[in-house]
């Protein structure tokens, strides 16, 4: 039997200013009918490049296969004249990608962009197109084909979008599917439905899947075999049981490591001085219409929560749970609806941005994407002294303090003369870090922190922000929604569902017995339990 | 979106009422006397401010202008002091050459803006791509006299192709005679629209063709061309749309050196004698005219966002 993809010594040339001279080197892989390969690595490994020269979606000016063979069911593709390129492409093989909401056209109806690929490949009538469409639809178990088909995406939900590439992804029952990281942008208990829907309908077809991921949870939940890929090579591979649980490479091991354990480690019971709290607090976005025909969504409904000097809260819960909004509403950066926010013991929420403004320095909030948190045309240094200086602080001591910060975590001083695209993710959330700790805050807010981060920088910055919690004795909201993350580092955990608390308590406990249905869930959904060693 | 247009609609009328009042102080401050010019160079003092008291000029201002506003109510413009004919009627006889002018630029523009600023975008960087925006910049600098001048030369005078100036209507003298006319001062008007519309448009692609569902479209094995003009083209139409209708606003009320160059008898020509003549109602006229034009238009333009991206609702 010919493996429905063979990949042999391929070599890809970076453009002669990359920062190496080969994106991926001598990689060779190979994909079997009805198998699901996972490649695995970080940021910068190479295996997106690996998959995107299988299409050929590589952008010619910048990156070009300069050695080794791609065969499709024995074709090489790399030798193939675009037109025939183009009439593989879709028809056997397809792919889906990591963000559902950017990869499908805004302005088409999604219907209508499944039916292009039809319209692409086939010459079937416009009726025949509709039947398959809406076929293609029910198999990836979209409720109300019909009606779904004639939506836009953006009126469909982060996992119907994925659904809906999946639909036309498969639509014409190709033998390979590349899947690139088609889960990390979803939800926990999506990615797990998402997950099952990618194996069904894998095993039910008999196609190949070339699944690319960062997330060792994810590959033990779904690969058959396993490729490790870290700076442009294969490092390892085998098959899921062998790589799992007999690693041979010291860089496999360090990422099977690398994910947190879903045992939250013991943490003594935090006894400092209160430092948050709220009371009922509400946050409702939208106005009811004069007549009644308003929409209001009521992202945070009667939270109370308290927060003490040395301890971490985490909050967390699926998109649209009001995680953020909460966070949000205690920075002031929207204003709650009803409800207090005590901030050592005065009351700010209702409190005017004039007034606020002195109070702003005791509490700051470290980003989810470090790479737009930052002013691009700012030194490193300049960044962190901004604050201080605002409140104050002689230039001179901002710039002690700096120095003295940007080493606390974990920098060296010369970072500060520095801009933010001269740094990795990592560094530029220590940079952020550091940049909130200059204001010398009593409340740190972490608002999905480490979830832009590879998992072994991660494990890095969370130490980090666990460190530097101890040191200030910081208060820290921890929001996130990445379980085994909050697993490891929140001292109490709080579980929101539709803007409301669903369950909270000591994040042992919760963990060991969750009270409520949804966090049961929420917990049964993270990915790889039953095959990481834990 | 009905409750929307009605909004929109009924928010035209404070606008057009700070318009109306603008332009009838600014005017007034404006130096120059139409009773002056209307008396000539051998008039004395008396009979220039006779002239003015039968023009109702030597009234207070607050008093002209109410006089004013309350004709305008009645949908009465005035009367032009100098030919002594409705300004409503003068507007609309003056319409038709300009509508028709700013039409035939518009297509013309667009026809040829937006291909050429797709295909810079596509090519972006190379030699197409240095070539088109070359022609951008000179379209932006040369002035429209110069060129209009230049055109007639070249393509009326050396080789005799097309008429010298003038208008011919496509109603009462026939289709012919019109786009011989209308040829040179569409291609003139065009240039710098041209230039405008193919930036807007290069940029605006070029921005959509970096997006995550063109790489969507190649994936399924969707030709280039058909990536451009289906997905690439659709999703970058609203800042280009934009443009466009900004540049049938500035059309019909910015024509007035194309006009005189070609001695086409439109808006453009009326604004200019108007003003040279101080002939204050036909100016007020105009000008409220322009500016219910450019909001009618600028709405359109916001309903066509709407048919352009599902996301924008109002």
């Amino acid at each position: 039997m010919t493996a429905v993809l063979e990949i042999r010594g391929l070599t890809v040339s970076l453009p002669e200013d990359g920062d190496r001279e080969f994106a991926i080197e001598d990689v060779s892989l190979s994909v079997e009918p009805g198998e699901i390969v996972c490649v695995v690595g970080e940021s910068g490994s190479g295996k997106s490049v690996t998959a995107f020269t299988v299409m050929g979606l590589l952008d010619p000016r910048a990156l070009t296969p300069v050695a080794g063979s791609v065969r499709l069911e024995g074709e090489d593709l790399l030798t193939l004249p675009d037109k025939r390129l183009r009439a593989l492409r879709g028809e056997r093989m397809s792919m889906i990608f990591q963000e559902p909401m950017t990869a499908l056209n805004p302005v088409v109806r999604v219907g209508a962009q499944i039916a292009e690929m039809l319209e692409i490949h086939t010459r079937l009538s416009p009726t025949e197109r509709r039947a398959r469409v809406l076929a293609a639809l029910a198999d990836v178990q979209l409720p109300e084909p019909e009606r779904l088909a004639d939506c836009y995406p953006h009126q469909l939900s982060g996992g119907q979008r994925q659904r809906i590439m999946i639909a036309m992804a498969l639509a014409l029952e190709p033998a390979l599917l590349i899947a690139d990281e088609p889960t990390t942008a979803l939800d926990v208990t999506t990615q797990a439905r998402i997950l099952q829907l990618i194996k069904d309908l894998q095993s039910s077809r008999g196609m190949g899947v070339l699944f690319i991921t960062h997330d060792f949870g994810v590959v033990a939940e779904i690969a058959d075999r396993v490729v490790v890929m870290q700076d442009g090579r294969v490092v390892e591979q085998g098959t899921v049981a062998e790589v799992l649980h007999a690693p041979s490479h010291p860089y496999t091991r360090l990422l099977i490591d690398a994910v947190p354990s879903m045992t939250p480690p013991e943490r003594a019971e935090a006894t400092g001085e209160e430092a948050l709290s709220t009371a009922g607090l509400d946050k409702r976005f939208g106005t009811a219409g004069l007549f009644g025909g308003g929409r209001v969504v009521q992202a945070a409904k009667d939270i109370s929560l308290t927060l003490r000097r040395g301890e971490t809260l985490g909050i967390v819960g699926e998109s649209g749970s009001g995680k953020s909004t909460v966070a949000r509403c205690i920075m002031r950066l929207v204003d709650p609806t009803s409800g207090e926010i005590l901030i050592n013991g005065t009351d700010i929420a209702g409190m005017k941005q004039g007034s606020l403004r002195n109070l702003r320095h005791q509490i700051q909030i470290v980003f989810q994407d470090p790479y737009r948190s930052l002013n691009p045309r700012r030194t490193v240094g300049k960044s962190i002294v901004e604050g201080p200086m605002n409140f104050g602080v002689a230039e001179d001591e901002a710039w002690r303090r700096a120095r003295e910060l940007i080493e606390i975590v974990g920098l060296s001083a010369d970072t500060l003369d520095r801009f933010p695209h001269q740094f990795s993710g990592g560094q530029r959330q220590r940079i952020c870090i550091a940049r909130a700790l200059a204001m010398e805050p009593v409340i740190l807010i972490a608002d999905e922190a480490v979830s832009a981060l590879d998992v072994s920088v991660q494990a890095q910055v969370l130490r980090l922000l666990d460190d530097v919690r101890r040191k200030f004795s910081l208060a820290m909201l921890f929001i996130t929604h990445d379980l085994r993350v909050a697993a490891q580092i929140c001292d109490r955990i709080m579980v929101m569902q539709h803007g409301k608390l669903v369950e909270q308590g000591p994040t042992a406990a919760v963990y060991a017995n969750p009270s409520e249905q949804y966090t049961r869930d929420l917990l049964a959904a993270a990915p790889g339990q039953s095959r990481l060693p834990d | 979106m009905l409750r929307y247009v009605a909004f929109r609609i009924l928010s035209t009328i404070p606008v057009m009422g700070v318009v109306a009042l603008f332009v009838f102080v600014l005017l007034r401050l404006a130096p120059g006397d139409p009773a002056a010019v209307i008396a000539g160079d051998y008039a004395t003092a008396e009979d220039v401010i006779r002239i003015r008291e039968q023009l109702g000029l030597s009234d207070p201002l607050f008093i002209q202008f109410m006089r004013w506003l309350g004709d305008l109510l009645q949908g009465d413009l005035g009367t032009s002091i100098f030919s002594n004919k409705p300004v409503t009627l003068l507007i609309s006889q003056r319409l038709e050459p300009t509508l028709l002018l700013t039409l035939t630029t518009i297509i013309f523009s667009v026809a040829v803006a937006v291909p050429l600023g797709t295909i810079a975008a596509y090519r972006a960087g190379s030699f197409i791509d240095r070539l088109v925006m070359l022609f951008s910049v000179g379209g932006f600098s040369i002035p429209v006299f110069v060129l209009g001048y230049m055109l007639i030369f070249t393509f009326s005078m050396s080789f005799d192709l097309l008429p010298v100036q003038g208008y011919r209507s496509p109603f009462s003298e026939g289709v012919l005679p019109f786009l011989r006319h209308i040829i040179l001062p569409t291609a003139t008007l065009g240039v710098i629209f041209i230039a405008l519309i193919s930036r807007m448009t290069r940029a605006s692609v070029m921005e959509v063709l970096e997006e995550d569902y063109i790489r969507t479209a190649r994936a399924k094995g969707q030709s280039e061309m058909r990536i451009l003009v289906g997905h690439a083209l659709r999703n970058a139409a609203v800042p280009i749309v934009t443009v466009i209708g900004i540049g049938i606003a500035l059309l019909i009320g910015g024509v007035v050196v194309t006009e005189s160059v070609y001695n086409i008898p439109g808006l453009g020509r009326l604004v200019l004698d108007a003003v040279l003549a101080r002939d204050y109602p036909i100016i007020q006229g105009l000008m409220l005219f322009f500016s219910f034009v450019y909001i009618f238009i600028n709405l359109i333009i916001d309903l066509c966002y709407t048919f352009l991206d599902p996301r924008i609702r109002y």
